[in-house]
């Protein structure tokens, strides 16, 4: 397998690794910076977007291929990695649950307190650590 | 060790007993105290009848076992065993139980909540029994916390009382803190030996006592029994733990819990004693505290006092002569232990019996009691007369062993230390004993006790009259006690005990001098007790509640001020220290390895994939550029949620494109939906400083994880993967050719089972969660909401409504046919959930929630339950085909005019995830939509605004709808 893809790279050219690996940076950093803003809507996308970047990359674990079957058939020997694909499968859904989750965090807190900043206000920080 | 098998089945159970009958009187309490107090007994009784068929073949020599593999790699096993010690301990604490449950139900009033009492006793028994029948040192050390907390509830009991709650906060911080020290000496212990078995471990006397680390495990281990059993200088818990109803007093504090350091000090005996490190540590703890403890006990009025401080004393004696060393030492202590538990036990319930009938405990408002009191008096004096170590009591044999070995002890090239101070402690002894009778008992009858003093009912003084004709029976007769002591003192020592009689004359030895100057130097103490209370009271005392008081201050104030200022409130400094952290620690991590060659060529970019690439690149860059408009934001997300599923066909993976695109639907739905609510705009705070800095850190963090997924895709799998078991199981073990989707309903069921379960629970969490806003100030709020910018004029477009109608049972056919494909082409329940839910969704969309809602039958509730109910009950099939939980089975099936089908049970347990996913993804959305319906949104009639098909009447009827808002 290993000598076709270097064949591939002499014809082709190019690196969709460095493309992956970039796409899963460039999400990770994105999604960190949103995350240290000051109001729950940039942290939620924030955490979306780290979401993505984790998922991608508990994809790519198993190595990136293209073109090659994902169900089984007869006759054919080579096939992606199937547990990782699974393992991300369910973390899709899982994620869904906890941004729904957080979504309605910050909305009942933002209803509640009529502020939507992620920091505790100073002079409520303050009242706790007088207890 | 001869081993009997089925006598040692016995001892979990004997160990289960207290613990499963702890949730009886809880329950029972509602029939009456009789009846609780009865079901408290019965599994008393019953582990000590157990005890007692065990008692034969133990005193006959055998160890009894019992095994379980609980956890092997960690060490820890459930394993059980009874010796002679063991069996002694068991004893005291079954069979003092059973009297003190008795007392405790004629001395708790009518407004004391019993079931509690007797629940809480009960664990406390359980755990008592579990530290002296554990082989397993770690599971010793659960059943050691465990007397810890369910001594510091019964200490707590009369919760109305502060010196209750401060009592038992003292007494749970220094035996917990103790414990604490104690695991680690038991780890260390457990190291050096290889075994966390106490049957291995009392084996390896040499090894351990070579052991560099010996003598910090043995410091560590006495610190857990010094604290566990009040000694000097830990032992001011025992008399603040006093606060306690007597029950607890006269079990916990003088027959069992304050014994287990004893024990514990007895169990380690022949690995750790012998030598100058044990000596110089136990022996002279032990002295000091007999000495101290007997000197401060004379001087209490309380009567728990006083009696709490000569248990203390008497605890010290015993640690004393388990300091020494000797064998013969080791058998005075096992028969003091025996003796000290019968009187000391009597005693504080003849100071509960007292303090019951008079209201008082202060000897300064008692005395002359004589009289009024006959049965208490007796059985009063028989103990106090034991406690002081007079002839013909079992006081008296135990005390003269321990000043016969202290009379030839040399301590630090000293032949008169211990004699001397051994004897002081005994004249303090004898003093505070007579005191007890002396100053309660005798003496002129008085006028002005707070309530008429009289004998109580037979219940009450049964317990300890019981008791004290034991003190009598050993005392006349020691030879009664002889067999099981030599059994105990066999299993402290390790076997090899000297040929010994417990006997009441030895001739005149020094003892006996030693003993005729503490009853005639106590007698003298007593005479001059008032002037010698005048000066005691005169002399500056170190308070010990005061100083525990103020470092416990402290320590709180040290702990609050290091959390207060790591924990400021402010989250998004929390995320930031932790990036850095996890950073930090990758650099630690990159810096520290050798990194692989590259094993792997690079793939080669086609064109696609690379637009694919710049549009993902600018849609984030955007949304962070553009974060602020979070509409814009939203829908930025959206293309790159898109990319990503592109991204995933392209790289061969289908099933994970289906699964993002469906979810990036909902997600976005549920994020529009909030988004109504929420501000529409993030406003600028952060400076310019801050939002380099920031910068600075999100960047580090992309490189840092670009770089490790480059490296990681260059390079081939370190060990060789998995997946190729699942490749080559599938079809044949599974039945289904969709490898992924075989995976998550059979070979990985069970990881998808917690799956769909969490995801049923974020759905409930939210539900309740929106509840609980919509009945707070946010739902008042609500209420009184006023929408920002306008609103759309047609809120349910006939052109919306009339194409998701169309739509509706295409989409569900596509649903339908998703999850049938599912185990065999990319698909399945997950997939077809989520599309089935955006299915409704549109439904929803179109005609408004409310609208769609009152058309539907079946509540999400009811199909998140159902769900996981069938994705149970597919797993619980195969228990009836004997096999473990999820095991799938599969096969085929001809109906005649159709062609060969395949079934699985998978496909069930799959069912049971998609109506998970679907009722989840809908429950969260209904909550969020229960919001909107607050804020006064009108609830449509029909399903679209305007319908050119209806006639005006019908119009009217929406318009009154509108005109209601």
């Amino acid at each position: 397998m290993t000598t076709t893809m270097a064949k591939a790279k002499a014809k082709g050219g190019g690196n969709l690794e460095l493309l992956v690996a970039s796409t899963i940076g460039v999400l990770t950093a994105a999604g960190i910076y949103l995350v240290l803003r000051l109001r729950t809507f940039p942290v939620i996308i924030g955490i979306s977007l780290l979401t993505y970047a984790v998922n991608v990359f508990l994809f790519a674990t198993g190595r990136l291929v293209v073109n090659l079957p994902p169900v089984l058939r007869d006759g054919v020997d080579t096939y992606t990695d199937p547990l990782p694909q699974a393992l991300v499968l369910t973390a899709i859904v899982i994620s869904f649950g906890m941004t729904a989750v957080v979504v309605m965090l910050a909305l009942g807190a933002y209803l509640a307190s009529r502020t939507d900043g992620v920091n505790l206000p100073a002079a409520d920080a303050d009242e706790e650590a007088g207890e | 060790m001869p081993t009997m098998e089925t006598a040692g089945s016995f001892l979990p159970i004997i160990a289960a007993l207290p613990f499963l009958g702890a949730l009886l009187p809880g329950l029972m309490i509602q029939a009456g105290r009789n009846t609780c107090t009865a079901f408290t007994l019965a599994p008393t009784v019953l582990a000590l009848l157990l005890l007692l068929i065990s008692a034969p073949a133990v005193m006959r020599g055998e160890v009894l076992l019992f095994r379980l593999d609980w956890l092997p790699a960690l060490g820890l096993n459930v394993t059980f065993m009874l010796d002679g010690l063991g069996l002694l301990f068991a004893g005291l604490i079954l069979g003092i139980g059973v009297l003190i449950i008795l007392y405790a139900r004629f001395y708790l009033s009518r407004e004391d909540p019993m079931g509690q009492f007797f629940t809480y006793l009960l664990l406390f028994q359980g755990a008592m029994v579990g530290i002296v029948l554990s082989d397993n040192v770690l599971l010793l050390l659960i059943f050691w916390e465990l007397t810890s907390l369910s001594s510091f509830l019964l200490i707590g009991y009369w919760k109305h009382l502060p010196e209750g709650r401060q009592g038992a906060r003292m007494a749970l911080v220094v035996t917990g803190l103790g414990g604490l020290s104690m695991i680690a000496g038991m780890l260390i212990l457990g190291n050096v030996v290889g075994s966390y078995d106490l049957s291995v471990i009392l084996t390896q006397k040499e090894a351990i006592q070579a052991s560099p680390m010996y003598l910090p495990a043995l410091i560590l281990i006495l610190g857990g029994a010094f604290t566990k059993s009040a000694q000097f200088p830990f032992h001011f818990w025992l008399p603040h733990a006093m606060a306690a109803p007597t029950p607890v007093s006269a079990y916990l504090h003088s027959a069992t819990m304050v014994k287990a350091g004893l024990f514990l000090m007895a169990r380690m005996w022949p690995v750790l004693a012998g030598t100058p490190e044990w000596f110089y540590l136990v022996a002279t703890t032990g002295l000091v505290t007999m000495v101290i403890a007997a000197k401060i006990a004379l001087y209490k009025d309380d009567l728990k006092a006083l009696l709490a401080f000569s248990t203390v004393s008497h605890l010290g004696l015993i640690t004393m002569l388990l300091g020494f060393g000797t064998k013969m030492a080791a058998v005075a202590a096992v028969f003091h232990i025996i003796n000290h538990a019968t009187f000391k036990a009597a005693l504080f319930m003849t100071a509960g019996i007292v303090d019951h009938a008079a209201h008082a405990r202060d000897i300064k408002r008692l005395g002359g009691l004589r009289r009024l009191m006959p049965v208490t008096f007796a059985i009063a004096t028989v103990g106090a007369l034991s406690m002081a170590g007079i002839p013909l009591l079992n006081g008296f044999l135990s005390k003269e062993m321990m000043l016969e070995e202290a009379a030839h002890t040399v301590w630090a090239h000293s032949h008169w230390v211990v004699p001397v101070l051994a004897t002081l402690g005994a004249v303090f002894s004898v003093a505070y004993s007579f005191r007890y009778i002396v100053h309660v008992f005798l003496g002129p009858e008085r006028t002005d006790y707070p309530s008429k003093p009289h004998d109580p009912e037979f219940g009450m003084w049964a317990a300890p009259g019981f008791l004290v004709v034991l003190v009598v029976a050993i005392g006349v007769a020691p030879v009664l006690a002889e067999p099981l002591v030599k059994a105990t003192a066999a299993s402290v020592t390790g076997g090899g005990l000297p040929d010994f009689h417990l006997k009441i004359w030895h001739g005149v030895t020094p003892a006996l001098y030693m003993s005729a100057v503490a009853v005639a130097g106590g007698a003298l103490l007593l005479a001059f007790h008032a002037p010698l209370m005048r000066l005691w009271l005169a002399t500056p005392r170190p308070e010990a509640k005061t100083m525990f008081d103020a470092v416990t201050r402290a320590a709180t104030l040290a702990g609050r001020g290091f959390t207060d200022s790591l924990h400021d409130g402010a989250l998004s400094r929390y995320a930031g220290i932790f990036t850095v952290t996890v950073l930090g620690a990758g650099v630690f991590a990159w810096t520290g390895g050798a990194s692989l060659p590259a094993t792997r060529a690079p793939l080669p970019v086609a064109l696609l994939p690379a637009v694919g690439w710049v549009l993902l690149m600018v849609a984030t860059f955007a949304l962070v550029a553009f974060h602020r408009n979070r509409l814009m934001a939203l829908v930025l997300m959206g293309i790159v949620g898109l990319i990503v599923s592109l991204g995933f066909i392209y790289l061969s993976a289908p099933d994970l494109a289906l699964t993002q695109i469906s979810v990036e639907v909902v997600t976005i739905v549920l994020m529009l939906l909030a988004l109504n609510f929420l501000p529409h705009r993030t406003p600028a705070e952060s400076g310019p400083a801050k939002r380099f800095r920031d910068a600075v850190v999100s960047i580090a963090g992309g490189v840092a994880v670009a770089g490790l997924t480059y490296a990681i895709l260059l390079r081939d799998f370190a060990a060789e993967s998995i997946s190729a078991f699942h490749l080559d199981k599938s079809y044949k073990g599974g039945g289904g050719t969709n490898v992924v989707n075989v995976i998550l309903v059979d070979f990985r069921g069970f990881d998808t089972f917690g799956e769909i379960i969490v995801l049923g629970i974020a759905a409930l969490v939210i539900f309740a969660l929106t509840d609980a806003v919509l009945r707070g100030p946010g739902g008042r709020w609500l209420t009184s909401w006023d929408p920002v910018g306008d609103e759309a004029g047609d809120r349910h477009p006939l052109m919306m409504v009339v194409a998701t109608r169309v739509m509706m049972p295409i989409a569900l056919m596509v649903g339908v046919y998703i999850f049938l494909r599912g185990h065999n082409d990319p698909g399945g329940g997950f997939i077809a959930g989520l599309i089935v839910a955006i299915a409704f969704l549109m439904q929803y969309m179109a005609s408004g929630f409310a609208w769609a809602e009152s058309r539907q039958r079946v509540t999400y509730h009811v199909t998140i339950g159902f769900g996981v109910l069938i994705a149970s009950l597919t797993g619980i099939g195969a228990w009836f085909a004997g096999r473990p939980f999820l095991t799938s089975d599969y096969g085929y099936i001809t109906i005649p005019p159709l062609e060969k089908f395949e079934w699985a049970t998978a496909m069930a347990f799959d069912t049971g995830v998609f109506l998970t996913v679907v009722g989840a993804v809908m429950l969260a959305l209904n909550s969020l939509s229960s919001m909107a319906r607050r804020t006064g949104e009108t609830v449509n009639i029909f399903p679209m605004d305007i319908n050119p098909a209806r006639s005006d009447d019908d119009d009217d009827g929406e318009g009154e709808g509108e005109g209601g808002r």
